[in-house]
């Protein structure tokens, strides 16, 4: 059994990790690209969002590496997405690819059928060995995430714009060639160390945006034209609503047990969203809340074209702009790959924020504060 | 001999160069076809407003907009590289004081900004529909044989408007072509176009934007007095073009290149002489990865002056350390 996942952002470093622990063959698929975006655009539905057509390219790409199971994560079916795993077998099968999919849903009371699940993914059915490997891959994630965090911080501040992300692709990098926790662990904190230790300018200013939106276009660099290093390298320093550490810990571990640490958040998006309506519109409602009201200067939305529930979160944007006084801008994804367009809007953002700062800093010098 | 400051907007379809002296007096416009040859154009435009100017002049600062804001930055040196939507903002601020809303549509893409207080509040800028830009007009003026100067005047004549679907420019057309063959008036048809036009511009861009007076109406669709006139009726308030409305995104430049210079930084202007330098592009195709990017070189008399194109930044980088290994 040789197994490859699709790509989400840095989540790939946590299921090879998981992958290796657990002794499964596993192939990594080549890093998204424009072949990626085209093999995935040309056997999937025209209509169909983003995510899926790239995750049909990420899996044919591996399989010409010769992958023939396919781990796919669910999310038992608030949008689209959850019928990802049934149309991407039925795309591939038509293709001529017979594969296993393996659904690695958060189990919502079915703990037979997840287990099942499991078991035969690792070929094991001791739970020492699982739930070792699944901590370990876990624990990745965090690691990953706190040095996406890290790199939020610094690239708005780094001296010589650019040596962020020297350090961070050279970790793509390594990463491939590396095996099991350790050495993925190890590689990380390397990075880490590294990029701490980038010379920082004491007189730049600094803006705070708030990425909010799809989970998969806000964490995928390819796809949302790599929103963070352009506005990092703009000097902004970011926030993203929704990351993988978080979902996980989420879905799969706080879920069955009825807790929940998104409690502050649907409150925030009570007033304008008393439900869950699919996808992630009440998150990005509720993080769009939560950043006006700790004083970010801006919050940009990203989604893929066509996607239901931010569409419906965009239509609230507007009142919150309104209600908080916080500049919006809306990205809308797709197959593009030109970004002069994002860049101008981007840049066109970034001087409104600057300027509303300074007006703002004039005010209160002005008032005596 | 006069100081003076340099706006370049390199756009999809023109290209507009204007020379503002100190006391922001227009000292000389020029509005040029882009045709695919943004630096042609560029150097075009600079030989056409050295012919304008009578008197010795100085430039102090230059400015760089449009989509071509850095190639045209790369060939006549610029001080400041802004995008269009700050720079028709400050433009527009300059004409009328206190200016809350602007109406830009040019050959391809149009934009709405709102401001507030002398800032930028908000925008939005549309790239994808074409209903909405200069280019659809040009083309339904050349179908049905008329001037495009005088395609908004046509309008004005209209007294029983048609009802055209604005949304998609092939809606539109189809539309036009129906109710041309069913007899219905030339202008009565044109009028019904530019309603639509409007119709699609204000839904599009503006949906649930406060648009509030005054209302500035800008960019080379502005000289049609059709559209403004269907901007009037849809808004119920007047909306002012400004003198210099094609040529706005240069005039800002030329403001920013101003405040610039106040700071008391000296300009990189590389001076009137480059419309005789031989500027070739070539370009070559990076198989370092699977990207496979398209990565332009810009050669000035067979010297490598700039790149760009790439994502990783190998190759624009490049040239960078390159010009500091010869400091």
């Amino acid at each position: 059994m040789k197994v490859t996942f699709p790509h989400m952002g840095n989540q790939y470093m946590a299921t090879k990790v998981l992958l290796d622990e657990l002794n499964v063959e596993n192939i990594l698929p080549p890093e998204c690209s424009k072949d990626t975006l085209e093999i995935g655009t040309k056997y999937s539905p025209e209509s169909i969002c983003l995510p899926l057509k790239i995750n049909i390219g990420n899996y044919i790409e591996s399989i010409r590496q010769g992958a023939d199971t396919i781990l796919i994560s669910g999310s038992c079916g608030p949008c689209r997405f959850g019928y990802y795993s049934i149309q991407q077998k039925e795309i591939l099968s038509e293709l001529g690819h017979d594969l296993n999919f393996i659904l690695f849903d958060p189990p919502q009371g079915d703990y037979k059928t997840f287990l099942g699940r499991i078991f035969q993914l690792t070929g094991t059915k001791n739970p020492y060995k699982i739930i070792r490997a699944l901590a370990k891959g876990t624990k990745i994630l965090y690691q990953i995430d706190a040095l996406d965090d890290l790199a939020y911080y610094k690239r708005p501040r780094q001296k010589q714009i650019g040596e962020v992300d020297f350090y961070l692709e050279k970790l793509h990098k390594e990463i491939r060639n590396a095996k099991g926790y350790h050495e993925v662990s190890q590689l990380i904190q390397k990075t880490r160390d590294q990029v701490m230790t980038i010379e920082e300018d004491p007189n730049k200013e600094i803006i705070k945006v708030g990425i909010v939106g799809e989970i998969y276009t806000i964490i995928e660099p390819f796809v949302n034209l790599n929103v963070e290093r352009k506005l990092g390298e703009m000097g902004v320093e970011i926030e993203k609503s929704l990351k993988v550490s978080r979902w996980l810990t989420e879905h799969l571990y706080l879920h069955p047990l009825g807790i929940t640490l998104e409690k502050e958040i649907t409150e925030a998006a009570k007033p304008y969203m008393k439900t869950m309506i699919g996808g992630h519109a009440r998150e990005t409602i509720g993080y769009s809340v939560k950043f006006a009201k700790e004083g970010f200067d801006g919050i940009i939305q990203i989604y893929p074209f066509t996607c239901m529930p931010e569409i419906v979160a965009q239509s609230i944007m507007p009142t919150i702009e309104k209600d908080f006084d916080i500049p919006y801008l809306c990205f809308i994804v797709d197959e593009l790959t030109g970004d002069a367009g994002y860049t101008t809007r981007l840049e066109a953002f970034v001087d409104l924020l600057k300027r509303r700062r300074e007006m703002k800093r004039d005010e209160k010098l002005l008032s005596g504060y | 001999m006069k100081n003076c400051y340099l706006g370049i907007d390199v756009g999809s379809v023109s290209t507009n160069v204007v020379l503002m002296d100190e006391n922001k007096e227009i000292l000389g416009k020029v509005y040029t076809k882009t045709q695919g040859k943004p630096i042609d154009a560029v150097k075009r435009g600079l030989q056409e407003i050295q012919t304008q100017i009578t008197e010795e002049i100085k430039v102090k600062g230059v400015g760089t907009t449009g989509s071509g804001r850095h190639l045209a930055s790369m060939i006549v040196g610029a001080d400041v590289i802004k995008n269009e939507i700050t720079a028709h903002g400050i433009a527009a601020l300059n004409f009328v004081d206190g200016v809350r809303t602007i109406f830009e549509i040019g050959g391809q893409d149009s934009k709405i900004i709102l401001l507030k207080n002398g800032i930028i509040s908000d925008f939005a800028m549309n790239t994808v529909c074409a209903a909405g830009t200069g280019s659809f007009l040009d083309r339904q003026a050349a179908r049905l044989d008329i001037p495009i100067h005088e395609f908004g005047q046509k309008a004005l004549s209209s007294k029983n408007p048609v009802r055209i679907a604005g949304r998609c420019a092939v809606f539109a057309e189809s539309d036009m072509i129906h109710k041309q063959q069913l007899g219905h008036n030339q202008e009565d048809i044109i009028k019904g176009l530019c309603d639509a036009l409007v119709r699609n511009f204000l839904n599009n861009l503006g949906k649930g934007k406060d648009l509030v007076g005054p209302v500035v109406f800008q960019g080379g669709v502005a000289a049609n007095v059709g559209i403004k006139k269907s901007f009037e009726e849809a808004l119920g308030c007047e909306v002012l073009v400004p003198p210099h409305h094609e040529v706005m995104g240069a005039i800002g430049c030329c403001l920013l290149a101003q405040e610039h210079a106040a700071k008391n930084k000296s300009t990189v202007f590389k001076g009137f002489d480059i419309v005789h330098s031989g500027y070739q592009v070539k370009g070559f195709e990076c198989e370092d990865c699977s990207n496979v990017c398209e990565v332009i070189e810009i050669m000035k008399d067979g010297q490598l002056t700039a790149r760009w194109g790439d994502k990783c930044g190998k190759w624009s980088n490049n040239i960078e350390k390159d010009k500091e290994k010869l400091a």
